[in-house]
């Protein structure tokens, strides 16, 4: 397999768009870099409870980890798809990591809603302010993943979307394996080191 | 440089996907094994670098890919990284010294 040919010369021979993406995808590290870096500064800070050991449910959060693992999967398997011309089967993966991405976001409001009901909001203590800013602007990008992948499956049923396309597909699938990798250092940094 | 290169085959694909799910395995099993908490932190940190490494280089292709886009991702990972660290020794620091100065006060 090989990426669609460029629509464009430039200087690199690398795509602009692709360019400009991984530039974007930088400047998400350093968002997310300063977003760990004060829940680590705060924790074990907070004066009164609920504290993490107290709340978190690491069962059903590995269970979520699973789902936006598998995503990434089905998103790679969308980008092979395309890239071949298979658009059934790339329609198919396409939606199969969407609807994983939705899994992921209600496991998330059952969390938040679950914690809430236990007295942690964000101005209970140290811990809830940063943890809510974090996994909340974290699951704030995998609702615009999956905004954006849906906009690309229903451009696959218009019959928009092709291998013509695959660079656009491909770019999708930088920004959802980046909100992954970003989940896997938050379940290990605020779920498993407590 | 050319932007034409190889992308994984779909083979490679599922068995990137079987190694992160037996490494998220193991770092669920060793969160529950009392017999790891004294290592529980680094081995964690292994683990979860791990991971990283393998979306990054498989998934989202930086293996195979231009070594520019490497470096577009890899510089502000480093200095998010190096400010991580930064402000954590910051804090550590203000504490240590804060926890001094109330010892010698008393």
């Amino acid at each position: 397999m090989t990426h669609a040919a460029t629509a464009h010369h430039t200087s690199t021979g690398l795509d602009s768009r692709k360019m400009a993406f991984w530039a974007f995808i930088g400047s998400e590290c350093l968002l997310f870099g300063s977003l760990i870096s004060t829940y680590l500064v705060y924790k074990g800070r907070s004066v009164v409870g609920p504290y993490p050991h107290e709340i978190l449910n690491i069962p059903f959060t590995s269970v979520s980890t699973f789902d936006l693992l598998m995503s990434s999967l089905m998103m790679v398997l969308a980008l092979a798809a395309v890239q071949r011309g298979d658009m059934r089967w790339g329609k198919v993966w396409l939606f199969s990591t969407a609807l994983l991405g939705l899994v992921f976001l209600g496991g998330q409001v059952i969390e938040f809603t679950e914690f809430m009901h236990k007295g942690l909001t964000m101005s209970t203590n140290l811990f809830g302010c940063t943890f809510f800013v974090l996994t909340g602007t974290h699951g704030a990008h995998v609702a615009v993943g999956v905004l954006w992948l849906l906009t690309l499956w229903v451009r696959a049923l218009q019959g928009k979307l092709g291998p013509a396309n695959a660079m656009t597909v491909e770019i999708t699938g930088l920004y959802w394996h980046f909100v992954d990798v970003v989940w896997i250092i938050i379940f290990t940094v605020v779920y498993l080191i407590q | 440089m050319s932007e034409e290169h190889q992308h994984p085959s779909v083979d490679v694909y599922l068995r990137v996907a079987a190694a992160l799910v037996i490494l998220t395995v193991l770092e669920v099993g060793v969160f529950y094994v009392p017999a790891f908490h004294p290592v529980l932190v680094p081995v964690l940190l292994v683990l979860s670098a791990a991971k990283f490494a393998l979306v990054v280089m498989f998934y989202m292709h930086l293996k195979a890919d231009s070594k520019l886009f490497t470096f577009l991702f890899g510089a502000p990972l480093l200095l998010a990284v190096g400010v991580m660290v930064a402000l954590l020794f910051l804090f550590l620091g203000a504490l240590t010294l804060k926890g001094a100065g109330a010892a010698g006060a008393g």
